[in-house]
């Protein structure tokens, strides 16, 4: 697929000579170099959970779903505050059960009215629904930052330090929410490939006519979808809380996963995922590697690269494969 | 044609009327379709006829009249309701799945008489792979019957038209179906291609005892496989009966042919 596209080849080349760039001229000890490589993938792996969700109801309703870095946001504060009043476990189950609820809410009083309504308006009643969900969880449970206590040690451990000079120091709880991540990856595919339930979902996302003409409800599935991508967002919500705290900022976690989408494609979720990873991963490296040369070269600040580094990679995708990594193909006959 | 075994009024529509804001689109139509029958509406472009079976199949609600459907009236139907009641279609613009395979599509057709739970599904185990296994022996009757062996695991969306067609049509059938709707099943085909599908409708018919509602443009194809049929012309029912009485039919001879004024 990607073999006889020569922009994409030569756009993956630029970014693997710039992975390994960094340990070749030996400019970072390898021991930096991993920490630097795995705090990437940490970040990615959020990315990639938020923009899974942005994948999950585009394909299925072919809404783009501006909401989903609030819904982040008010999954991460319904289990950072309910969790003040309960054992975590059930805070966590309590969460979810909001979020289908709220998925539910949105289908009823958002979704439906506005069934074969233009993609504009729908794009604009989900960015209603972000400022109402960020007002509203600060209604429901305050504005401060709130801490989600995972019960996992939060000291780094060092690994490798017989290997490397300085070992690499990690993080048990990064290690947990990767792993934690990956099992709901795996999951959700099982569910989306073995399940009648699955296959009704994928049957919606290719053709809504024909998915109703075999009985399936679209009201239902859109219902159970956006369940699905609020289970995502409580997974995300959850990591970033603990890593960073519960704070309004994390609903800008959207605009990062917006890249991430471009990239690996908008109907794609396993394109969402591996998106995530580059993207996580090549601006950690370009803040950390590329920032001093720049400096250096140009005489300038430094700093900042991991702001826009997403944004210009996703422009660059645009450019060459507008479809993204695994996106639908459309060649419309004129 | 030789006779047919039709039986009792399996859907009867009364007095249908339908209208976008000022646009009627059906004006008071009645018609019924008996069992085992093969019942074709036809008509000029924009005569109503995708929007009289997309009444039927509960995807447009009418403003007035009802269908019955196998005893039951309905003022209302949901494309669910009917689904369920074993009434399945098939379009006239293809609707295939086309991220999945042509065995994906028609176990599609499955979905709804799938009743083992979701997380028995997931691990394959005990009942859900009986289940699976049983309603797979469904599907591989289907494409044998239609030919399409070879193209199993091939994506739809590789093969050419007139298979994805029959695909469609496939993927009706693996609901086991009473009544299917077909709409325009010839549509865009060679001469090769509508044959094979009207031997197929005349196999399922005959074969499954299903019956058949269809819409086609091709004046040929219809008169030689229909047992009624059903004329409309702007939204009216302008003819009703037998092949032959629809050809002696002369608003049916102005509407196709025009009139002069």
């Amino acid at each position: 697929m990607l073999a006889r596209n020569w922009p994409v080849m030569l756009l993956s080349a630029a970014l693997m000579i710039g992975l390994v760039l960094p340990l070749a001229t030996k400019a970072s000890p390898p021991g930096f170099y991993i920490e630097v490589l795995l705090g990437g993938l940490m970040a990615g792996v959020l990315y990639s959970l938020v923009a899974m969700g942005f994948a999950l109801i585009f394909k299925a309703s072919g809404v783009f779903n501006f909401a989903q870095g609030a819904m982040v946001l008010f999954a991460a504060l319904a289990v950072a505050r309910l969790a003040e009043q309960m054992p975590l476990a059930v805070a966590v189950v309590l969460a979810f059960v909001i979020m289908v609820v709220l998925a539910w809410l949105i289908e009823r009083l958002v979704l439906r009215p506005l069934v074969n309504q233009e993609g504009v308006a729908l794009l604009m009643a989900t960015l209603g629904v972000t400022y109402f969900l960020d007002g509203f969880g600060q209604t429901l449970w305050g504005s401060d930052i709130y801490k989600i206590e995972l019960g996992i040690a939060k000291e780094p451990v060092m690994i490798l330090d017989n290997v490397f000079q300085g070992g690499i120091l990690v993080n048990k709880e990064d290690f947990a929410a990767a792993l934690v991540a990956a099992l709901l990856v795996t999951a959700l595919s099982v569910f989306f490939q073995k399940t009648s339930t699955g296959r009704a979902l994928r049957a919606v996302a290719d053709d809504h006519q024909a998915a109703q003409s075999i009985g399936i409800p679209l009201n239902r599935i859109w219902v159970i979808v956006w369940s699905i991508a609020g289970l995502v967002a409580l997974v995300a919500g959850i990591m970033w809380g603990a890593k960073l705290g519960v704070q309004f900022s994390v609903s800008q976690v959207a605009l990062k996963a917006l890249p991430v989408v471009i990239l690996g494609g908008f109907t794609s979720v396993n394109g969402a995922i591996l998106g995530g990873l580059i993207i996580g991963v090549g601006e950690k490296m370009a803040e950390v590697f590329l920032g001093p040369v720049m400096v250096k070269m140009f005489d300038l600040a430094g700093g900042g690269i991991e702001n826009w580094f997403a944004y210009v990679l996703a422009l660059l995708f645009l450019l060459v494969r507008p479809e993204g990594l695994f996106g639908e193909k459309h060649i419309d006959r004129v | 044609m030789a006779e047919r075994r039709t039986g009792d009024v399996i859907l009867d529509v009364k007095n249908l009327s339908l209208r976008f804001g000022g646009v009627k689109a059906l004006t008071d139509i009645s018609f019924d379709v008996r069992e085992h029958e093969i019942r074709a509406i036809i008509g000029p472009n924009g005569a109503g006829k995708s929007s009289m079976l997309n009444c039927i199949n509960g995807v447009y609600q009418p403003q007035q009249g009802s269908i019955q459907l196998r005893g039951r009236t309905f003022t209302h139907m949901n494309p669910r309701r009917v689904a369920e009641m074993g009434v399945a279609r098939t379009f006239q613009n293809l609707a295939l799945f086309k991220g999945m395979s042509v065995l994906e599509n028609i176990m599609t057709g499955r979905n709804l008489k799938m009743r083992s739970n979701l997380l028995a599904q997931a691990l394959r185990i005990g009942p859900a792979l009986r289940e699976e296994v049983e309603h797979r022996a469904v599907v591989e009757n289907i494409i044998d019957f239609l030919e399409i062996q070879a193209y199993r695991k091939t994506p739809v969306g590789r093969l050419p038209y007139g298979l994805q067609k029959r695909v469609d049509l496939a993927r009706a059938l693996a609901m086991e179906p009473k009544v299917l709707l077909l709409d325009e099943p010839m549509a865009g085909m060679n001469l090769e291609e509508k044959q094979d599908m009207c031997r197929f409708i005349l196999d399922v018919n005959d074969e499954f005892g299903t019956t058949i509602v269809l819409i086609e443009h091709d004046m040929g194809v219809v008169m030689d496989i229909s047992d009624r049929l059903v004329v409309l012309d702007y939204g009216k029912k302008i003819g009703d009966g037998t092949p032959d009485e629809v050809r002696a039919n002369q608003a049916v001879i102005d509407a196709y042919l025009g009139v002069s004024h």
